[in-house]
């Protein structure tokens, strides 16, 4: 009774997630299916190494070589892997260009289709019911939400990406950026605006 | 009149979160990669798989619960390709919760640590 106040729980939680997830990886490892190291390996490339600044390099080339950017048209899937960017979820590309008259609005209404070798994982409002079922029905205002007002006449073309093809928003470049080099002009490219929910930076704005 | 319209607001718009909320979101997510990579599953299978669990009524509004609709599919999938069903997760999975409350504080929780563990 008297050494109650001292007893201390030393023990450890594991929450009900963490204990499936753990049990689903005895699993499939005991099974062969899965290399726990290799497991590893994919966690550290989406957290570190795989995210929007490869498109903000595509995007930068696009806007500095025409003939980057005419390749990129043609064949995204190709330019792309020019700049070494390949491997999961990037094997379909298509990059569609904003203009003056047309912005490009990128969704998954399935579930959350995204081009992880150029923009890595999506965003958590990306992935979420609103933007999935709304943007498709109403992007304007959707566009309103993320504090971006475009003219009227400006049409908004939404493209679902799937699970075969991808998108890559390819933004307007912004204006009193001629002396800007490719690797200043990258630094302007958001993720956002590779999605089509932004655009890129002008200059000074970072 | 139109009837008043319901529009879900959307999860912080434009916000930047980390890429992986809790560290079993990142396991989670491996394996789906790993798996698809070795051929148990198409990604398109995968896809509407996920699709099936992310347009159930309780999947939360602002995207909170992506990864728990995640797992639920990689159950699904491994159920659906005869690899293991559910009660066999759900007895690993009590397996490493008991090694949890058995592994002191401070020391790597081991499966081999459930007071169990070898005598099923």
């Amino acid at each position: 009774m008297s050494h109650d106040h001292d007893h201390h729980h030393h023990d450890n939680e594991l929450d009900p997630m963490a204990a499936r997830v753990r049990a689903l990886e005895t699993i499939l490892t005991q099974k062969g299916l899965i290399d726990p190291a290799a497991i590893d390996v994919i966690v550290e490339t989406y957290e570190t190494k795989v995210g929007p600044r490869n498109g903000a390099k595509v995007v930068a080339k696009a806007w500095s070589d025409p003939d980057f950017a005419g390749w990129l048209q043609r064949d995204a899937t190709e330019a792309i892997a020019s700049l070494g960017f390949t491997g999961r979820q990037g094997e379909h590309m298509q990059a569609v260009f904003n203009t003056a008259d047309t912005h490009n609005l990128v969704v998954c209404t399935l579930c959350s289709c995204y081009p992880w070798t150029v923009l890595g994982l999506p965003p958590v409002w990306y992935k979420a019911p609103p933007y999935r079922s709304r943007a498709v029905i109403d992007p304007r205002g959707v566009l309103a939400e993320f504090g971006l007002a475009l003219p009227e006449e400006t049409k908004i073309r939404v493209w679902d990406s799937t699970a075969e093809l991808r998108y890559l928003v390819v933004p307007m470049r912004p204006k009193d950026t001629e002396a800007l080099d490719e690797e200043a002009l990258a630094t302007l490219v958001t993720r956002d605006s590779m999605i089509g929910t932004g655009l890129a930076l002008e200059p000074g704005a970072r | 009149m139109s009837p008043p319209e319901i529009v879900e607001p959307l999860p912080m718009p434009g916000g930047d979160a980390p890429v992986f909320a809790e560290p079993w979101q990142a396991q989670a997510f491996a394996m789906v990669v790993a798996l698809h990579e070795r051929g148990l599953f198409s990604w398109g299978e995968w896809a509407e798989t996920l699709s099936a669990e992310l347009k159930k009524p309780d999947a939360a509004q602002d995207g909170s619960d992506y990864y728990v609709h995640w797992l639920r599919a990689l159950e699904v999938l491994i159920t659906k390709k005869g690899v293991a069903g559910q009660p066999d997760v759900d007895a690993v999975a009590a397996a490493w919760q008991r090694a949890a409350h058995a592994t002191p504080h401070g020391k790597p929780i081991l499966l081999e640590n459930d007071p169990v563990h070898g005598r099923e």
